[in-house]
């Protein structure tokens, strides 16, 4: 069923290596991957596995060394020129001297969108996170949780298809996190984005995703895909049914079988 | 009121400190002569009134706090700013030229800056001649830049503000080039995913991140300009400025005259680096910044 939705990504034979002082560093070996509009697509593995690298390989942050990508059907780094995403970092990564309307504004001014325009977009966004009230704030002035929602804001502000969110709360406590997710999940249904989302929690993964990509590394692959089962209304306590339960033990599972917990 | 106090207490003490040194010093180094005056005068004197010739010499070798406090009021506070003896006005020719000089500096720093971060050619070729530009002993260069400019036409303000130019731009230049670099790599990514031009990079991430790093650099280089104008005005011939009256005072040993034009000269130091500092914070300020 989900074939009949265009893809988004798509990744066939895709590989990255680096070139270190060390010798090369394989990330990324063999990846194939498609992902199709609406989903939402976890990828969740120990470090070193490549999860990261991908998504920035889907943002055109690196280049692939081997295989093929596209993004919306173009390269990645058309998909980029086009601004076809919006990317979400580890750490919320606000301007400190902007406030958080002028942080949501700083791509609508790089796109050079005129101003009354800006002005709605920004109110839209800011509502979407339930940030609205702190137009005015400087990031310091905000909880880490808050600074996240605004950066996410940001990277929903010129409305791209594709949210592509780099461990966004992986740097926050569970409650905040809990909380976090759920909105999340919130924001989701409601504007029908793609995405994808890096993290090393697999609570979070199964709780947010239409689909869980287990990864390993050495070389950084694959080694599972995981449809999730459950219903598209998930409220938190949904964590507490042997449904989901079986699925985080799936993904376990993965992890295991690509010795992600060998040592 | 507390961190006043906090401040004020150490301060004095330090200050008092070095006033009680400076008075034993003055007697230790000034005796010699005195007791070489009193031989020849046939004068005995008791300790208490030697002291006190010591500290009252019209030309000693180190002059007592309050003959300097006493010099630099007299020249700042009682006569006119027009006067070729007040201090007002030789610190106000100084600090025009380290103003322009200044100003020069800063623009020429950021100006190195700016290229050395977008241009690869500048980066590997321009940081070792700017290091060395500041290795050669500025009084040697001084009287170059002067006999060269005056052969031109060139005389004056600009001379000494080009000389205060050469000591400012250096530390802008540094300070610059750093904070240009500053903005984290996320912060970077960040432009990138937008499909940012360098342009917008740069006025948009570069420059704000280098606010900091530009103030930090601009206290050092303004404190270089001072010390580029008085510089500036000894083998210029200068008839006006603290430089002037340092040369002035040390033809004539007028050794309470040199004092009080450092003095002079280290007040306005004091002065423009507040002013750097002041402005720093108000920019500070209105880029957002916590309050410290």
């Amino acid at each position: 069923m989900r074939e009949a939705s265009p893809a988004v990504v798509s990744a066939s034979k895709l590989g990255l290596t680096f070139q270190t002082n060390d010798g090369p560093v394989q990330a990324l070996s063999d990846v194939d991957l498609t992902i199709s509009k609406g989903e939402f697509v976890s990828f969740i593995g120990p470090s070193g596995c490549g999860k990261t690298t991908f998504l920035r390989v889907i943002a055109d942050l690196e280049k692939a060394t081997a295989g093929t990508i596209s993004v919306n059907g173009m390269t990645p780094e058309q998909a980029r020129m086009k601004r076809a995403y919006g990317y979400v970092f580890q750490a919320a990564a606000l301007y400190p001297w902007r406030t958080i309307e002028r942080n949501v504004a700083l791509p609508l001014e790089i796109i050079g969108m005129p101003n009354a325009e800006q002005a709605e977009r920004i109110r839209r966004t800011l509502d979407l996170v339930n940030l609205t009230g702190f137009e005015k704030k400087y990031p310091w002035q905000l909880s880490g949780g808050m600074q996240q929602r605004a950066s996410i804001a940001r990277a929903l502000a010129f409305d791209a298809d594709l949210l592509l969110m780099d461990e966004p709360f992986g740097a926050l406590d569970e409650i905040v996190r809990d909380h976090l997710n759920q909105q999340l999940l919130e924001l989701w249904e409601r504007t029908n984005k793609t995405i994808c989302f890096v993290t090393h929690s697999i609570p979070e993964a199964v709780y947010l995703s239409t689909r869980i990509i287990v990864m390993s590394p050495r070389p950084g692959r694959v080694t599972d895909v995981i449809e999730s089962t459950l219903p598209k209304e998930r409220p938190l306590d949904i964590r507490e049914t042997p449904e989901f339960l079986a699925i985080a033990a799936r993904v376990r599972d993965g992890l295991r079988a690509g010795h992600s917990y060998d040592d | 009121m507390d961190s006043l106090r906090a401040k004020i207490i150490p301060v004095t003490t330090i200050l008092l400190g070095i006033v009680v040194a400076w008075y034993v010093l003055a007697v230790f180094m000034n005796a010699p002569f005195q007791r070489d005056l009193d031989r020849r005068g046939n004068v005995t004197s008791g300790t208490i009134e030697f002291i006190g010739k010591t500290l009252s010499q019209p030309k000693p070798i180190v002059p007592a706090p309050h003959q300097v406090a006493e010099n630099v009021f007299e020249n700042t506070f009682l006569r006119k700013i027009t006067s070729n003896r007040s201090l007002v006005y030789h610190a106000g020719i100084t600090l025009a030229s380290t103003m322009m000089g200044f100003a020069f500096g800063t623009a020429l720093g950021i100006l190195i800056a700016v290229g050395i971060v977008h241009v690869l050619a500048l980066d590997r070729s321009l940081m070792p001649w700017i290091i060395a530009s500041q290795t050669i002993p500025i009084l040697a260069i001084a009287p170059m830049i002067i006999v060269v400019l005056a052969a031109i036409g060139i005389t004056g303000l600009l001379p000494k503000a080009l000389i205060s130019t050469y000591l400012s731009f250096f530390p802008v230049a540094v300070g610059m080039v750093k904070g240009l670099r500053s903005p984290e790599i996320m912060h970077l990514d960040l432009m990138h995913t937008y499909n940012a031009s360098a342009w917008q990079t740069f006025w948009k991430l570069r420059v704000p991140a280098s606010v900091p790093f530009l103030f930090a650099s601009m206290k050092v280089a303004i404190a270089a300009s001072l010390v580029g104008a008085i510089v500036g005005e000894l083998p210029t011939g200068a008839v006006a400025g603290i430089g002037a009256k340092l040369l002035n005072a040390s033809y004539f040993s007028n050794t309470i005259d040199m004092w009080a034009a450092l003095v002079a000269g280290s007040v306005v130091a004091l002065l423009l680096v507040g002013l750097v500092g002041f402005a720093g914070r108000i920019v500070d300020r209105s880029m957002g910044a916590r309050p410290a």
